[in-house]
Formats: structure tokens, C-alpha cells, sequence
């Protein structure tokens, strides 16, 4: 059910989700986003360019991140405002396990028209790979 | 290399109208590994009360990189694609995408600075229908990376 705002309270944690990002997931949003930087797939060009290795697209992890807040809500549509910085790369190696991406969310305000701010944590590897992660929410 | 000053301020013309399609938004959901129903079943979303398939939030990445490309992939501004990672992004949407939709940008270039070598360029795109109805603004902060910068 989707939750009422009347119902929110600032401080509730949504249920925690963690991740997992493949080099083939990384082709995958490659062909559906039209984001072909080689940064994203090509490991010689990555560390050619100072990178540690292959990296996710900073916009795939966004999207996924997200979820924490599009599971809870339900109606993906609720979402009006989402921005974050990208702190740290999530670094993807070239196996069959990938990068773990962990996000916690909480409710960090209640606005007016129905609207809740809803604060992520992004960790892969130990690092915060979001800054800044916020997501407003319309709630019935 | 110190970007272009000048283009602070430039708008392009709008994109060459997009059509939102079903399957690019199914297409989308799985390359996200997302199964909201929302994304997929027609019968769903207009269950919860939309005209059709709903485009995930971050979806309308594929109309505004293509609107920010044409400011930062300008030889004139001087940036080093190459080195360039994605520093910060953001979308206000004054509504859903949904399949059906026709979109345009008009991407504006917002800020150019440089902070310790790196080249960092903000770009807003306005989103809107062929109609005129705005959709939102996607937000988007690039980085070119110092080149004797170690790994990130």
C-alpha cells in the first residue's frame, strides 16, 4: 500500500536494498540510455584515462538508487524532484559478481502539498558513492 | 586547458522531437533491472491513474545527455571529453513521461567554472512537448578531470 502523508513521520528508515552491478548490467544501460562513454566498458581506456577500472554509469546508479523510494511509494509517478552528486565511482570488475550497491533511505522532511523529502545513502565498497541524494515525493 | 567563458549563458536551439515509446520505456526498466509494473503493463499504469506506461525518474537522461552533448562536445568550448566523468544531476518533473509523449530540450549552458584543474560545466535542459507543455528540467553537472589527477 502506498503510503499517506498524514501517515509519514521525519525519521522513518524505508527498507534497505542492496544492489548488484555487472559489467554486463553496465552494456545493458550502455544500449538503453545512448551513454557509450568507454569509461563505462572499456577497462584499457578507463586506466588510460587515471580511472581504477571500468565504472558504472553515475546515472545508473542514480536509477537504481532510487528504487528504494519507488518500492516503498509503489506509484514510480510520485517521484517530482531527484538530484545527488556523484561522491566516488562505483568501481565494477570484470567477474560474474560486480560491484554491491547498498542504499538507505529516511524521511527527512514533511512539506507542504503532500510532499515528503526522502534522504538516500549509497555505499559500494565501503565508499558513499551519492552526495546529497534527495529525492521529494508526492504523497495521497 | 581553460574552457570558453562565453558559452555561460547560451541556449541551443530545442532537439529534434522525441517520441517516447513503449518499448524504449520497457527497454529502460530492464536495463535498470527495475519490474515496476508501472514501467511495463499498460493495464497497470492506467490503474493508477495514467494515460499510459510511465517513464522510470531518471529516465529522461535519454532526451537531456543529448541535449548537453551538443554544448560540451562543442570544439569550441574546449572541454576534454575523454577525461570527463558525471559530477552531479538532478530532475524536476512538473509531470510524469509516459509513452506517447513528444519532447524536445532546450538545453542552456548554467555555470562554467574550474576548481583544482578540474573543468566543471552545469547545463539545464528544459523539457517540454512539441505541444509547449513543460515536462521538467534535468540538471546536469560534468567534470573533466585534471589530467595529472591519480585515480578517482
Amino acid at each position: 500500500m502506498t503510503p499517506r502523508h498524514a501517515d509519514v513521520e521525519v525519521g522513518h528508515a524505508l527498507p534497505a536494498q542492496t544492489f548488484r552491478l555487472t559489467r554486463a548490467d553496465l552494456v545493458r544501460y550502455a544500449g538503453a540510455s545512448g551513454d557509450f562513454n568507454p569509461i563505462h566498458w572499456n577497462e584499457r581506456f578507463a586506466r588510460g584515462v587515471g580511472l581504477p577500472d571500468v565504472i558504472a554509469h553515475g546515472m545508473l546508479t542514480m536509477a537504481t538508487a532510487v528504487r528504494v523510494v519507488t518500492d516503498w511509494v509503489g506509484d514510480p509517478a510520485a517521484v517530482v524532484d531527484y538530484g545527488v552528486r556523484f561522491t566516488k565511482p562505483v568501481v565494477v570488475p570484470n567477474d560474474d559478481t560486480g560491484a554491491s550497491l547498498t542504499v538507505e533511505a529516511v524521511v527527512a522532511e514533511k512539506l507542504d502539498g503532500g510532499l515528503v523529502r526522502v534522504d538516500l545513502t549509497a555505499r559500494s565498497g565501503g565508499d558513499k558513492v551519492l552526495g546529497m541524494a534527495r529525492v521529494l515525493v508526492r504523497l495521497p | 586547458m581553460p574552457l570558453d567563458q562565453s558559452f555561460a549563458g547560451r541556449s541551443y536551439p530545442p532537439t529534434t522531437p522525441y517520441l517516447v515509446g513503449r518499448e524504449k520505456i520497457r527497454e529502460f526498466a530492464t536495463a535498470i533491472d527495475d519490474a515496476n509494473p508501472a514501467y511495463r503493463d499498460v493495464e497497470a499504469a492506467r490503474a493508477l491513474g495514467h494515460p499510459d506506461l510511465v517513464a522510470p525518474p531518471t529516465f529522461a537522461i535519454v532526451l537531456s545527455l543529448p541535449a548537453a552533448h551538443q554544448v560540451v562536445l562543442d570544439p569550441a568550448l574546449g572541454l576534454d571529453y575523454s577525461r570527463v566523468v558525471h559530477g552531479e544531476q538532478r530532475f524536476e518533473l512538473s509531470r510524469p513521461i509516459y509513452a506517447g509523449d513528444e519532447l524536445t530540450v532546450v538545453a542552456t549552458v548554467e555555470k562554467i567554472r574550474s576548481v583544482a584543474g578540474n573543468d566543471i560545466i552545469t547545463t539545464r535542459g528544459d523539457i517540454a512537448t512539441t505541444a509547449g507543455e513543460p515536462v521538467g528540467v534535468a540538471y546536469c553537472t560534468l567534470v573533466s578531470r585534471a589530467p595529472d589527477e591519480g585515480p578517482a
